[in-house]
């Protein structure tokens, strides 16, 4: 009797595999761009809400959630630049962001928030990709300072992304160069205020905001 | 018995017969590229500067690249800036890794950034911008960032 040779299985490519990180993200990018939730949350969500007197459940308790979503809101930290010092004060004792429940935490696997303080280049770009996809959902942005707005002074040199909202959504924009931390906690509250909108179904409610 | 400036000046032209005008402690000279090495091993050699502190260019657009670097003598407190002018439409220079192990990194800096093509360099390949950098070399006076055109 023939034996045959089992079909070999080719996994996908681990990281020690492949070359560099973009031909790693190009096997790993099967997300939409714009979601801020998984789908099965979503359809779920939307079949309790769609059962006789499930909106009830739902709106109850997303606002509930919500409310402690937007009170516990953990930054991850994404120092670039200049502004990442002004974002170190905005933690530190005297403007003191904690006593809004925001606790930088250097791993993005149990944060909500990327803070995008600084200037960011393009071989950095794959990276704050990567650490963006790595956030579970929901997760929020916020851009900080002129560089990672719009690429700021930098927009027309070689090296720089002229604005990180090409490469993740950004909830929140804050100007300034550096932005004072003042500026950033505003910013932050207008965050809670969104995420105090947010819905399951991944949409956004608000514009983006510009914290002026 | 340390190297003065004036010293330094004197023995500069003494050997290549180019004026090296000394100001405080800085030492200026341009030398053809052919001797780009030669003035290297000089400094380092007879001048004892032993330190190499950077090596860079300049696009001049239609007179061509200019490849510029420091290097100095930190017990005699001598810096000499070595200048020279490869001339319209040339990118091949001599190295100095051969004279300085420090001139590698530099230099290769300058490959990526200029496009200066440093003849006898062991490793010549990019180092700053990243292995998807599709073509070109930034700070040249003509690149052109393809997605900015209009606003340039």
């Amino acid at each position: 009797m023939e034996v045959k040779k089992p079909l070999p299985q080719v996994p996908p490519p681990g990281w020690s595999d492949v070359k560099d990180l973009q031909e790693w993200e190009k096997y790993h990018q099967t997300r939409a761009q714009d979601d801020k939730t998984s789908n099965a949350l979503t359809s779920i969500a939307d079949t309790i809400h769609h059962m006789p007197g499930g909106w009830i459940v739902t709106t109850s308790t997303e606002k509930i959630f919500n409310w402690a979503r937007k009170s516990s809101i953990w930054p991850v930290t994404f120092g670039l630049a200049c502004c990442a010092i002004e974002m170190m004060a905005t933690f530190a004792s005297r403007f003191d962001v904690e006593r809004f429940g925001m606790v930088p935490w250097a791993s993005p696997r149990h944060s909500d928030l990327m803070i995008v303080s600084g200037t960011v280049t393009i071989k950095m770009a794959p990276m704050l990709k990567r650490i963006y996809d790595q956030m579970p959902d929901p997760k929020w942005v916020v851009s900080m300072g002129s560089c990672a707005n719009s690429g700021g002074p930098f927009r027309h040199g070689y090296h720089v992304v002229k604005g990180v909202d090409r490469i993740v959504p950004v909830d929140v924009y804050v100007p300034g160069c550096p932005p004072t931390p003042d500026s950033l906690m505003y910013g932050l509250l207008k965050l809670q205020d969104q995420v105090a909108e947010f819905q399951k179904t991944g949409k956004r409610l608000a514009e983006p905001a510009v914290a002026e | 018995m340390t190297l003065t400036p004036a010293d330094a000046t004197a023995r500069l032209r003494e050997r290549f017969g180019i004026d090296a005008p000394a100001d405080g402690s800085l030492l200026t000279i341009d030398v053809p590229a052919g001797r780009w090495n030669e003035l290297g091993r000089f400094a380092r050699e007879s001048l004892g500067c032993l330190y190499f502190n950077w090596l860079s260019a300049i696009d001049w657009k239609e007179q061509g690249l200019e490849v510029v670097c420091r290097v100095e003598n930190l017990d005699a407190r001598v810096a000499l800036m070595m200048r020279t002018k490869l001339g319209p439409g040339v990118i091949q220079c001599q190295t100095l890794t051969d004279v300085w192990k420090g001139a590698d990194w530099m230099e290769r800096e300058c490959y990526d950034m200029f496009g200066v093509v440093f003849e006898g360099h062991p490793d010549l390949r990019r180092i700053l911008l990243g292995e998807d950098w599709p073509a070109g070399h930034p700070l040249r006076k003509d690149f052109v960032d393809a997605e900015y055109l209009p606003y340039r």
